[in-house]
């Protein structure tokens, strides 16, 4: 634990990469998985099967292929984020993490499509039948039946995407983002005779961020729910 | 389209308006497509060099070891997840009070640790005596292991909840034990519903085996490292190996999707979410 405690900046700083690599792809994974979710049950049929392939394509290629690809391969035909330059504080906001927050949003965006279908496939047909039977416009029907009860039956899916994507921070690693698990794996080649410790004091911090977030999901269904 | 909750059947306006919708889509998927493959060609990456490697004989068989490592590596972690599924699963469900804390916090850990800070941690603290490459590809396999396992005790638990009470109330009527109740009764029929459940586990498995390029390429990784290198194709070769992945992956989730209309018909397939589970638990607890 020496080793962890002796350089506590560093551990923050790395944490605190995986916390902003979370929030902001965070931001863009539900601002995608909407756009997606969107087309796929919209009544375009065009739309809805160029989402579906997307989906199917990405949620069956590993995340870490899809990172290769826009650190690597990109580059090479033209496409890169050397012009994203920014510093602010003590972190740095280059093309390796710009990379990162691009792959981790293509790839989480397909998951919380996903979750949100499943919800809103949850609302039963009825629903949707007795509201109209009622009179309500479409805007009512919507706005008044049906996407409540999706929006609330999304929750639990949406935050367990939410929780894989703040594990999948950690393939940034491997791409040269200083964030935990990297500050992990220097630590670790830096001081072999105390790897247990490095590890669990690593591992905690992971379970510690998981916690927050699930419980904040688990706050927001409690919250949310009718009855 | 049939009966959808979002929307009525559209009536002709409607009809003809979607149309309308549909050419513009495809016209605007058409140019993004076009832009995509006139990007690839200005390049030059449509070259013939750069593809040749991959009918290459002698490079294919190697890609298909690779291959063939991946696999083995996937298929072995979930197999070692099982057993580790079954123990922490039923040891979640047990009596006692420090054996269900105990699991519970084993369970929770390994759910929640990224698996690249499992294989990084495995590579340098396990099994460091061994050379690199089995070094690498035993981490891959011992990571997998504990944390699809803990997925798998968390399935294992869902399903045998998902039985209906009465099964273990008339084993224990006519005077089973605890330990038959389980393993004649509740286990049989909880590992029929979770069939479908384990082979889609083991895409996850299959996806994660690429995560070991953080210390050593193994398998399709070591491919995706070394290929590039000696024919400078990185662009063929990533979407070459990546096309190796999906393409596995779909094959094994038409294999999970025929269990499941085999064993468990027209049902979802059980999910385990990363929250609410405590409220489950109550729920559970409380009958």
């Amino acid at each position: 634990m020496d080793a962890v405690l002796e350089s506590l900046p560093d551990v923050f700083r790395a944490f605190g990469y995986t916390v902003l690599l979370f929030l902001v792809s965070g931001v863009f994974s539900l601002i995608g998985g909407t756009l997606l979710v969107a087309m796929r049950v919209g009544p375009v049929s065009v739309l809805n099967k160029a989402a579906a392939t997307y989906v199917t394509l990405v949620r069956n290629t590993p995340l870490l292929a899809v990172f290769f690809f826009f650190s690597f391969a990109a580059p090479k035909i033209g496409i890169n984020f050397k012009w994203v330059d920014v510093h602010i504080g003590t972190f740095d906001f280059t093309s390796f993490f710009s990379t990162a927050v691009v792959a981790l949003t293509l790839y989480t965006s397909t998951f919380v499509c996903e979750a949100l279908r499943s919800g809103v496939n949850a609302v039963p047909l009825g629903q949707a039948e007795a509201a109209r039977a009622i009179g309500l416009p479409f805007s009512g029907v919507m706005r008044a039946v049906v996407l409540p009860q999706a929006f609330r039956a999304s929750v639990p899916p949406v935050a367990s995407a939410l929780i894989a994507l703040l594990k999948n921070t950690s393939v940034a690693a491997v791409f040269g983002v200083i964030e935990a698990a990297s500050q992990m794996k220097i630590m670790t080649n830096n001081n072999a005779d105390e790897r247990w410790g490095i590890f669990i004091a690593f591992a905690l911090g992971y379970v510690l961020l998981v916690e927050v977030v699930s419980l904040a999901a688990g706050t927001l269904e409690r919250r949310w729910r009718i009855a | 389209m049939a009966a959808h909750v979002l929307f009525d059947a559209p009536g002709p306006k409607t009809v003809a308006r979607h149309r309308t919708y549909s050419v513009v889509a495809v016209l605007v998927l058409l140019v993004l497509l076009g832009l995509a493959v006139k990007r690839l060609y200005d390049e030059g990456q449509f070259a013939y060099e750069l593809w040749e490697p991959f009918v290459t004989p002698n490079i294919m068989q190697a890609i298909g070891e690779a291959w063939l490592d991946t696999l083995s590596m996937a298929a072995l972690a979930v197999l070692g997840a099982l057993v580790f599924g079954v123990v922490f699963g039923v040891a979640k469900l047990s009596e006692h009070t420090p054996v269900r804390w105990a699991s519970w916090v084993v369970v929770e850990f390994f759910r929640a640790v990224p698996v690249i800070m499992l294989m990084t941690f495995s590579f340098y603290a396990v099994f460091n005596s061994m050379s690199i490459e089995r070094g690498a590809y035993w981490s891959v396999v011992l990571s997998l292991t504990v944390y699809n396992g803990a997925v798998l005790a968390e399935v294992f638990r869902a399903g045998i909840n998902a039985l209906p009470r009465g099964q273990a109330e008339a084993a224990y009527a006519i005077g089973m034990r605890k330990t038959q109740v389980m393993n004649l009764i509740l286990l049989p029929q909880a590992v029929k519903i979770m069939i479908p459940a384990i082979i889609s586990q083991m895409v996850v498995a299959l996806k994660d085996t690429s995560l070991i390029l953080i210390v050593f390429g193994v398998g399709l990784t070591k491919i995706l490292k070394s290929l590039p290198l000696s024919f400078n194709n990185i662009v063929p070769t990533t979407l070459v190996i990546a096309g190796l992945y999906v393409l596995t992956n779909l094959v094994l989730t038409a294999i999970a999707n025929y269990a499941q209309k085999k064993f468990v018909g027209e049902k979802e397939m059980l999910q385990v979410s990363m929250v609410g589970q405590t409220d489950q638990n109550q729920s559970a607890a409380t009958f």
